[in-house]
């Protein structure tokens, strides 16, 4: 009896929590929409990536695995290739001209280099953005949230105010914006802009996100606000940022890529890159020799 | 010091005077129209057709041009935004900024804005007489469409030229395809299609040399679109050339429905253009 009763406990207690985890972890994800892909938590990696645009090489031999649920910051000079890089990831580099590709970057199973079509649009789905400078759609705060929930399928009018609820409350905007869901999206502060930017892309719920440089266009209390969200966001996804800021990269990075001249010079973990690097070119950045 | 001082007075009483010219000008013809219209319009004019003898003093009215001009300006409208938006995304959206194929395609515009409509009228003539078709309510559309393409394209283009990367770039990366971003596309570019649209309504409805070959002149309504139709410019035209001064006269009330016509759609069109720019970037 007694027994009984203590193996009943001891298997509730270590099933408890994780039940309570998956439960929390669904509700925050998606209040009704079920965009999440079926290999949901795959794993961003890249390969010997190559790219040059026109005879220009830019990248070279990038090898690379994107941690989960942390933030990775990929950090270097003024036109190491940061930005491309991030653009690589889910395609948008492709509306550069003469842009030329070697390797691979898969996701999951998917390579994404050779992705086309709706396999395309599935991995711009899954792998979000944040844009350097906000920029919101021509249309009102809720249309905003909502566009890529409806151009997904999704129309009802009661799951699409759920979405758009849930997600302005998970960018701490809903507070600020219920009463004038309406208006125009122009009409809120550039802060805010970026802020529902960000709530747009989670509404189609990836599980990548990429900001490049998202807070560079904003002002301090704003940057900060972003940043936090960011710190709060990793518990459910995982983040690519680059920065040119080392001291946001020394905030809030869990992983660290140095990227000198398209190559990657040193990978690791925010505190080893931070405070032991390896290299010499590492070294003279993070003091500041270069920028 | 003082020498600047003087030419930023100068050149702002040039700007000044400019200005002056421009709105002295539109009021003038206003005025002239009204002044000589109101005084000779009356209900039965707007609203009857011409009886016989109209032309020499008799009684009637020219409601057969006002609803032919309308016929041909509401339909050349549609057809020309038919054709150009998706030319205008075409240049815009799927083609690389540097293309060289959209330069081609812009000077040809150009070249097309540049021709009167003169010559519109008389290829179309040339093509009507080879086909052996006659003057008839749908050539007139069709060559007024031909002529107000150009103005929408260029004048589409200019805005849609300044349409931010970013929005794009935004669109596809929430997975959207390029035939669901020229949605965002068109709501951006949409107070430019409404000034086009105003630009060529005015051109359409005040051209007469394109539609006096194509669409003809008639003393009654078209019923299908092989009938001839009267349009208020060419009603204008045939009046003011009569030696009556009474049927002169009568060519300032015509005037003044054309003015009065443009008027509305301008001030509509500003309306709406402004409904439409609310959320504009």
């Amino acid at each position: 009896m007694l027994s009984d009763f203590f193996k009943r406990h001891v298997r509730f207690s270590v099933i408890e929590p994780d039940m309570d985890d998956l439960l929390h972890k669904e509700q925050a994800f998606a209040p009704d929409v079920k965009f999440r892909h079926p290999d949901a938590g795959a794993r961003l990696e890249v390969r010997h990536l190559d790219l040059s645009i026109g005879t220009q090489q830019i990248l070279k031999d990038i090898s690379l695995q994107i941690p989960e649920n942390k933030i990775t910051c990929i950090i270097g000079p003024s036109g190491c290739g940061k930005s491309t890089l991030l653009k690589s990831f889910n395609r948008l580099i492709d509306s550069v001209d003469g842009v030329c590709m070697r390797g691979s970057i898969t996701l999951g199973e998917q390579d994404i280099l050779r992705s086309d079509g709706a396999d395309l649009i599935d991995v711009r789905r899954r792998i979000g953005l944040v844009p350097q400078r906000p920029c919101p759609l021509p249309m009102s705060i809720y249309d905003n949230v909502a566009y890529g929930c409806r151009i997904h399928g999704i129309r009802g009018r009661r799951q699409l105010d759920a979405v758009v609820e849930h997600y302005l409350n998970e960018v701490g905007l809903w507070d600020e914006v219920k009463e004038r869901l309406r208006e125009s999206a122009t009409g809120l502060s550039i802060g805010q802009q970026q802020r529902l930017c960000l709530a747009r892309s989670l509404a189609v719920e990836p599980e990548f996100i990429l900001a490049d440089e998202a807070t560079s266009a904003l002002d301090p209390q704003s940057s900060k606000t972003v940043e936090d969200l960011f710190v709060k966001l990793k518990e459910h996804y995982s983040i690519i940022m680059v920065t040119h800021t080392l001291r946001q990269a020394l905030r809030i990075a869990d992983y660290v890529v140095f990227i000198y001249m398209g190559e990657i010079i040193e990978t690791g973990n925010a505190g080893q890159v931070f405070h032991h690097p390896q290299h010499e070119l590492t070294r003279n950045y993070l003091s500041g020799v270069f920028s | 010091m003082k020498s600047k001082y003087i030419e930023e007075i100068i050149v702002k009483i040039l700007m000044a005077l400019s200005l002056l010219a421009v709105v002295g000008f539109a009021a003038g013809i206003v005025y002239t129209v009204f002044h000589r219209g109101w005084s000779c319009i009356t209900w039965e004019m707007v609203s009857s057709l011409p009886g016989g003898g109209f032309y020499i003093g008799k009684e009637g009215g020219f409601l057969n041009a006002i609803v032919g001009s309308v016929y041909i300006v509401a339909a050349s409208t549609f057809l020309g935004l038919l054709v150009s938006i998706p030319v205008v995304f075409y240049l815009n959206v799927f083609l690389k900024s540097d293309s060289k194929f959209a330069y081609v395609a812009r000077l040809a515009y150009d070249v097309l804005f540049g021709i009167p409509s003169i010559v519109y009228g008389a290829f179309a003539f040339s093509l009507m007489i080879w086909l052996g078709l006659r003057t008839s309510l749908l050539g007139g559309i069709l060559v007024t469409t031909l002529l107000i393409i150009p103005i929408l394209i260029r004048s589409m283009d200019e805005v849609a030229k300044t349409f931010p990367r970013d929005l794009l770039d935004a669109s596809y990366s929430l997975g959207a395809t390029r035939l669901e971003t020229m949605g965002v596309v068109l709501r951006q570019i949409m107070p430019g299609i409404a000034t086009a649209t105003l630009l060529s309504v005015g051109r359409a409805i005040g051209d007469a040399a394109g539609v006096m070959f194509t669409a003809g002149f008639s003393d009654s309504i078209p019923t299908s679109f092989s009938q001839p139709a009267a349009t208020l410019p060419l009603s204008i035209f045939f009046q003011l050339s009569a030696p009556q001064a009474e049927v002169q006269n009568r060519a300032y009330a015509a005037a003044l429905v054309l003015t009065a016509i443009v008027l509305v759609i301008s001030l509509a069109g500003r309306f709406i253009m402004h409904r439409f720019s609310k959320n504009k970037i």
